[in-house]
């Protein structure tokens, strides 16, 4: 099936009712490996709905856990909040950036991976710690950075 | 409803439970200032400069959202608050592009007055205003984003008062912003540019797309002939511009302004309303009578018909062809008065004054043209020409009322009452009951088809027919009766759809305030309009008489197809 039946699919199965819309996107998001919801796909959840398309944007701009714009395959998430920043989080996100030559809210060119800040998801005790696809890595540091980079690409090949 | 009692600044009010304080306080005399508060709108309480003290409280209480209770002591102006309510109003600023000299709501700003009022001076806070590109993308609405405060106003105008939703916010928090989906363009959005949120905006994030200098430079220009209708809507609003009361009549000072100014000739739209009562009148005989699309929908409205285009297109067979009274004077404009003066159509240039910023696009549109001429130039709003006359320092107070020229200056009453909801139908009416009975119609006020309601209906005996008749205003309502007709539901012959809460008297480019009070007196002087006229009824316009036995020939024939109707188009791919 294509993204636009599966999308269809996902409100014939939660409901057609608007306070659906946010159990929806979640579900809308997973059918992408880029970690987004497509403009489509806002498209056909604002008409099933009947809810305006400027709305269904503004919830999904909204959440955190919902993004309107193209993300990468590795979406890396890096805390950014007190026990982590003050074990060197900032030379945790110099070394991705080195390594994979994006910024902060980047995507890289191959679409592989993607960089941004997450509040304290709770992997305190192996500060600095990033967040890829659900998966924690912690007590990070510049080599242990490289490495994780280079398994991931592998993974992917 | 229970009665409770609260002291407001030391002065004992009672009022009904369900009183929020804003409103207790009034009952006071203590006008509590509001910002993102609107009349006709639900309470939102975003913006916080309405805050009080609550005795026995540590904490403020926004006093638009806080209900009373039993024994409240309410203050309203200590020096806590005061230092509060500047300080919030210093944080709004500091994210406000201030450039108030030039900004379209000068002198008529809500943020503006509130700084007089609460006595701002210097703002010690640093400014971070996000100086966005402005969206002129289109002909009626720009938006400038940095002006906006982030009231929410709007997105209720838009969103659920029309139920349209071009707009809405976008992101979280300070990165906080009000547009379209993936911030476009308001061009590349399903917006139908009715500016219901230019009206309820309190600062100059939104206007309409200024035409003002080209309608000098024409009158500038000897070599053209230029000339300029008036619709119904604006002679009983613009007054409210130059401070006088909502639901004055200034006709005759607004014909004898556009004489002063260079107008060759100064003609009423009203005229084009009588004829489209005609055309539109015997297209649903027509309809009637030949078993076609029923129920018959008006178009006069442009905002309206870019929301069917956008959201109902299966529907736009139920559409009237007319075109609207403004098209349709500059259509004759082009022709039938062109022959007549023997002036080269393309040294004609029509203006028009409106109530409606819709209208900026509807003149615009490929088919509003007959042999390469576009049937309107220029589409300036009520708002515009008050701007106008201020420049050209011109007191309209003093003005002396002239009346409009010959031929297409006469009107009929039934012309003048399209400006209110209802008046469509009800002047539609008057012409079909005695186009077909051939007897004259006794009672010809139809008071149930007036008035702000979202929706009002009718059953006209017309000989041996039953004529049902709905009338709707506001596009969430016209959605109610849409359904119903998708589902075989909608069992009348003739539906008036106006696109603006009120129909054109609320339009989007009315005088501001625009609430649903001021509405009210501007549909008085409409009526009031229709009652002083001499003539009622469109079909006894002289004029349009004479048109048809000179030009036209007769109501839906081949010339009226050519100038008077139109076509629509599918637009909800857009």
């Amino acid at each position: 099936m294509d993204l636009k039946s599966n999308t269809i699919e996902i409100v014939e199965r939660i409901g057609y009712t608007s306070d659906k819309l946010i159990e929806i996107l979640i579900e809308a998001q997973l059918l992408n490996e880029e970690h987004y919801i497509t403009e489509e796909q806002l498209k056909i959840i604002s008409k099933e709905l009947k809810i305006s398309f400027s709305k269904v944007y503004g919830i999904a701009s909204f959440y955190s856990m919902l993004s309107t714009k193209k993300k990468g395959k590795y979406v890396i998430q890096i805390c950014n909040s007190g026990p982590c920043y003050i074990n060197k989080a900032k030379n945790v996100v110099e070394a991705f950036e080195k390594n994979l030559g994006i910024r902060i809210g980047e995507v890289t060119t191959d679409g592989l991976f993607s960089m941004e800040y997450i509040s304290c998801f709770g992997a305190c005790q192996i500060a600095p710690a990033v967040k890829i696809n659900e998966k924690i890595y912690g007590n990070l540091d510049e080599n242990k950075v490289k490495q994780l980079v280079e398994t991931l690409k592998k993974e992917a090949i | 409803m229970d009665k409770i009692i609260v002291t407001v600044d030391g002065q004992k009010v009672s009022v009904e439970s369900n009183t929020t304080i804003l409103e207790a306080a009034r009952k006071t005399n203590v006008n509590i200032p509001t910002l993102c508060y609107h009349p006709d709108q639900n309470i939102k309480g975003s913006c916080r400069i309405c805050i009080v003290e609550v005795e026995g409280q540590n904490s403020f209480s926004a006093a638009c959202c806080t209900p009373i209770r039993e024994g409240m002591k309410i203050k309203t102006n200590t020096m806590k608050v005061r230092e509060a309510r500047k300080m919030i109003m210093k944080l709004i600023l500091a994210n406000h592009n201030s450039e108030c000299i030039s900004c379209k709501r000068n002198g008529n700003c809500e943020l503006q007055t509130l700084c007089e009022e609460l006595n701002i001076e210097e703002n010690d806070l640093d400014k971070f205003t996000n100086l966005l590109p402005i969206d002129q993308s289109n002909p009626s609405i720009v938006r400038d984003q940095s002006k906006c405060i982030k009231c929410g106003r709007c997105i209720e105008a838009c969103d659920e008062i029309q139920g349209v939703g071009a707009i809405y916010t976008v992101n979280r928090g300070h990165e906080m912003r009000i547009a379209p989906a993936y911030e476009k363009n308001l061009c590349d959005v399903q917006c139908v540019y009715c500016g219901q949120c230019i009206n309820v905006c309190p600062v100059g994030a939104i206007y309409e797309k200024d035409n003002i200098e080209e309608v000098w430079r024409a009158l500038e220009d000897s070599n053209k002939h230029v000339v300029v209708q008036i619709a119904p809507a604006v002679r009983v609003a613009l007054g409210e511009a130059f401070g006088m009361k909502p639901g004055s009549i200034v006709t005759g000072k607004i014909v004898s302004f556009l004489r002063k100014i260079g107008f060759d000739s100064v003609f009423d739209t009203n005229f084009t309303a009588d004829l489209t009562i005609i055309e539109e009148g015997n297209e649903l005989l027509h309809r009637i009578q030949n078993n076609g699309k029923l129920p018959m929908l008006t178009s006069c409205s442009p905002g309206w018909i870019r929301y069917i285009e956008f959201f109902y297109p299966e529907l736009l067979g139920h559409l009237s062809t007319c075109k609207s009274p403004q098209q349709m004077f500059g259509a004759l404009i082009k022709s039938y008065h062109a022959q007549k003066t023997d002036i080269n159509p393309s040294d004609i240039i029509v203006v028009s004054i409106m109530p409606c910023t819709a209208k900026k696009t509807e003149a615009k549109r490929e088919e509003m043209q007959d042999n390469g001429y576009q049937d309107v130039d220029i589409v300036i709003t009520t708002r515009e020409l008050a701007k106008m006359i201020k420049e050209s320092r011109i007191r309209i107070e003093e003005l002396d009322e002239e009346g409009f020229d010959d031929p297409f200056g006469i009107s009929t009453g039934a012309g003048a009452v399209f400006g209110a909801t209802g008046g469509v139908m009800e002047a539609a009416l008057r012409t079909v009951y005695e186009v077909v009975t051939g007897n004259e119609l006794e009672k010809i006020d139809f008071e149930n088809l007036r008035g702000i309601s979202g929706f009002k209906e009718a059953n006209v005996p017309v000989g041996e027919l039953n004529i049902n008749v709905a009338v709707t205003n506001g596009l969430k309502n016209a959605k109610i009766l849409l359904d119903l007709i998708k589902e075989g539901k909608a069992d009348y012959h003739f539906i008036e759809i106006m696109c603006c809460p009120g129909g054109c008297i609320g339009g989007g480019g009315q005088p501001i305030p625009s609430t649903n009070e001021i509405k009210e007196k501007r549909i008085e002087a409409i009526y009031k309009v229709d009652l002083l006229s001499e003539l009622r009824k469109s079909h006894l316009n002289p004029v349009v008489k004479t048109l048809y036995e000179e030009f036209l020939q007769q109501p839906l024939g081949e010339k009226s197809h050519q100038l008077l109707h139109t076509h629509y188009t599918d637009r909800s791919k857009e």
